[in-house]
């Protein structure tokens, strides 16, 4: 052995350096977090939801059925399989940093809805090792279902519980069949894809449509007189886990 | 080819051995079918708990793969001609644990079939891609190191002189796989229990107390069971090795928990407090844990006293239990825990159904298979030159 | 020879064997002319010439599949001039509606099972098509 033990720590820690150097320079080069990030050109999707609005309407799962029946989101009876795009869960559950003990008896236990945010550094995208989930220029936080090969890592690494995958074939679950959208297969992961097929002809996402209170406000944040923007000037929105620096697309008015 | 003709002579023992092995691997192939035909619905997983028992024995096999280092390193940098005999056999172990990690990986897909989509859309920012290059190196590394070596052990000359460099390469590569495995959970903003910096450190100090513990016991059983005999240095020498590992393993876990429980995050606590204690009424991994824990004291207290390590029947046992302690604890309880509770605070729990363990089984028998096919056409060509 | 009799036994079943897809397929009423594909009775031109869409049909779907989901490109407009929208349901299952009578036969007669209609949903046979 002439490689002295020397030559080779030596020889290692350079090569480490030059194969690592660059990245580290790249991650210092990210935006320090708290400062905004700098407006996109074209559109930016983004949603507000008014939960009083929501709960004034008690049971209503408009928003739900209009969505799940568009897109043929069966209806899974064993819990731990079931596939929801977009779903209630109580207030506590949805904003787990918000717990106090003496929660507002108007939001304690209430059900929220959340769905996929679409986030601005989505940690899904991140880690998808086909790209079968990427970000599009408009914000939505897309999937390709042809391309997905069911590793379920995007489920690991979204901190929102938003996606859902298909333990079975959903077909034998689905009661009504929308011919206009195809079903999923066994073996991917889905999620809201904030109706992407509906805004290419102009069209409203179902659940906004829906929704006999108006509780879902949907519009283009690049736009300042959409009436998301006027909604996020005028009113004090939230969205989920912030700290994460995630940056959501829905915010929450409270 | 390969001298696999080396593995198709045997005693009655061998074949019994061999055929055990075979029944248990047909019968994960059934119930692989089972599951490529139904759907991973087939297992104990769910919406919360999305990655299980195939992905745990993936991230805890990659660590004894990457043990192979713990004997090259010593031999090729620092001349330890103790450990000459025996880098065959961590070379051969490597190649049969990375197989079974990228097995485990497969039987885990939804779309098996698509696989290679992992190749033909190469995805730099993601680990995963990085991970299954990285393994697939390794594998291939592994597989020509052994070829060469033993090839020129089997003619009775030296190894070409270009094999050394790759040697070498496999050396920071072993350190590399499971870093990036490592780099798969501890860069997930949502997954409190897996993001800390100590993973990697964690990962590669236990990998490093069950990968040679592992092969001690490979050791005893050649000894035992042919007429192979490592001889009791590298034996005692592997035994140490193990004993510092799992000194740094059993200290890295005290650090988390102490940063878990003194900062009392409830993020950070609830993780731990499902393992050991229970959350919201369900503990189906309290007793794994707190078995695992007992374990990794005892086998210190073994490991840590002399005459007990050196003592070989009681350090087989010590070593036993070392790799019982580190499957569980990395096998079963990094993944689960860091799903429980989920993102939104749930609490589910998770249990291995039938086809999942046979499968699970079978891709340990076939390891195991591996492991024996490689290990008798490595005795049978050192039998062989001994001979001439 | 004292083995003729198993000798000639089994060249026999070999024969039988070997001319099996001959007299298998006179009796199945199948020939070797191929399948026959029920065209649409309506429209007569597809989105791209007869030629191209016999040999690359799959090639040019699996483009609009990509083009529509990854790129946002939904819009085609075909080599006369018309315009369609790029849509396996949408466009080409409104003419060729009986995917038993058009997509399968074809299919079935190669062997083929595209994974297409594990999700895209293929609109009902219509009434009276006997399928």
């Amino acid at each position: 052995m002439s490689v002295s033990r020397r030559l080779f720590l030596g020889t290692a820690g350079l090569s480490a350096l030059g194969l690592t150097g660059k990245t580290a320079l790249d991650a210092f080069a990210l935006q320090p977090p708290h400062e905004p990030a700098p407006a996109p050109a074209g559109t930016r999707w983004a949603m507000v939801i008014d939960p009083r609005k929501c709960l004034e309407e008690g049971d209503c799962t408009k928003c739900l059925e209009a969505c799940h029946r568009t897109h043929n989101v069966p209806a899974i009876v064993d819990q731990s399989h079931e596939v929801k795009w977009l779903w209630k869960a109580p207030f506590e559950r949805a904003f787990p940093s918000l717990q106090t003990d003496y929660p507002p008896d108007a939001l304690q236990g209430q059900p929220i809805l959340v769905l996929c945010n679409h986030c601005d550094s989505p940690p899904c995208v991140r880690v998808c090792p086909t790209q079968a989930t990427w970000k599009r220029d408009d914000g939505i936080v897309m999937m390709d279902w042809h391309r997905c090969i069911g590793c379920r890592y995007c489920m690991a690494a979204c901190p929102y519980g938003s996606r859902s995958f298909n333990w079975t074939d959903p077909r034998p679950s689905l009661a009504t069949t929308n011919p206009d959208f195809p079903t999923r297969s066994k073996g991917v992961v889905e999620k809201c894809t904030l109706c992407e097929e509906r805004l290419a002809k102009g069209e409203a996402p179902a659940c906004v449509v829906a929704c006999p209170a108006k509780a879902m406000v949907f519009g283009d944040l690049t736009d300042p007189a959409s009436e998301v923007r006027s909604l996020l000037r005028s009113r004090f929105t939230i969205r989920r886990k912030p700290e994460l620096g995630t940056r959501p697309a829905i915010y929450y008015i409270v | 080819m390969f001298m696999f003709e080396k593995a198709v002579v045997g005693g009655r023992r061998y074949w019994t051995w061999v055929g055990g092995l075979l029944v248990v691997m047909g019968l994960a192939m059934l119930a692989y079918l089972r599951q490529l035909d139904v759907g991973l619905g087939v297992t104990g997983l769910s919406r919360d708990v999305t990655w299980g028992l195939y992905i745990a024995q993936f991230t805890f096999l990659v660590g004894v793969a990457a043990s192979a280092v713990m004997v090259v390193l010593p031999y090729y940098l620092h001349d330890f001609k103790a450990f000459g005999r025996i880098t065959i056999l961590g070379e051969f172990l490597a190649i049969s644990a990375v197989t079974m990690c990228m097995l485990f990986i497969f039987v885990d897909m939804g779309q098996p079939m698509r696989v290679l989509n992992v190749l033909l859309y190469p995805t730099p920012h993601s680990m995963m891609f990085w991970d299954m290059a990285s393994l697939g190196g390794y594998l291939a590394l592994n597989a020509v190191i052994a070829l060469v070596t033993l090839s020129a052990e089997r003619k009775q000359v030296a190894p070409p002189r270009w094999i050394k460099p790759v040697i070498i390469l496999s050396i920071p590569w072993a350190v590399s796989i499971h870093t990036v495995t490592a780099f798969l959970y501890n860069g997930l903003p949502g997954r409190s229990f897996w993001l800390t910096a100590i993973l990697a450190p964690r990962f590669l100090a236990s990998a490093f107390a069950a990968g040679p513990a592992l092969l001690i016991l490979l050791c005893l059983v050649l000894r035992r069971l042919t007429s192979f005999d490592a001889g009791r240095e590298p034996v005692r020498k592997l035994a140490v090795i193990v004993t510092y590992a799992m000194l740094l393993n059993v200290f890295f876990i005290l650090l988390e928990l102490f940063t878990a429980l003194y900062s009392q995050i409830p993020e950070h606590v609830e993780h731990f407090q499902y393992l050991y204690l229970g959350l919201h009424g369900q503990a189906t991994l309290a007793p794994w844990m707190w078995t695992s824990s007992v374990l990794a004291v005892a086998s210190l207290v073994l490991l840590l006293v002399p005459s007990l390590r050196r003592r070989e029947p009681v350090l087989a046992v010590t070593c036993g239990m070392v790799f019982a302690s580190l499957w569980i604890d990395k096998g079963l309880g990094l993944i689960v825990g860091g799903f429980v509770p989920s993102p939104l605070g749930a609490v589910t729990s998770y249990t291995p159904s039938l086809p999942e363990v046979l499968i699970v089984l079978g891709i340990w028998a076939l390891g195991f298979l591996m492991v024996t096919v490689f290990y008798k056409i490595a005795l049978s060509v050192r039998e062989e030159v001994a001979a001439s | 020879m004292r083995d003729r009799h198993a000798i000639f036994a089994a060249v026999i079943v070999f024969f039988v064997v070997v001319t099996s897809p001959i007299w298998y397929a006179r009796a199945a009423g199948t020939t070797a002319r191929g399948p026959e594909a029920k065209l649409p009775e309506t429209e007569k031109t597809c989105v791209m010439p007869v030629e191209y869409m016999r040999a690359s049909h799959m090639e040019l779907l699996l483009t609009w599949r990509d083009d529509v989901v990854r790129r946002q490109n939904r819009s085609f407009v075909s080599p006369d001039g018309k315009a369609y929208a790029k849509s396996l349901t949408g466009t080409c299952l409104r003419c060729h509606s009986n995917k038993a009578e058009f997509c399968d036969r074809c299919h079935t007669y190669a062997g083929v099972t595209p994974y297409c209609w594990d999700c895209h949903v293929a609109p009902a046979s219509p009434k009276g098509s006997g399928t």
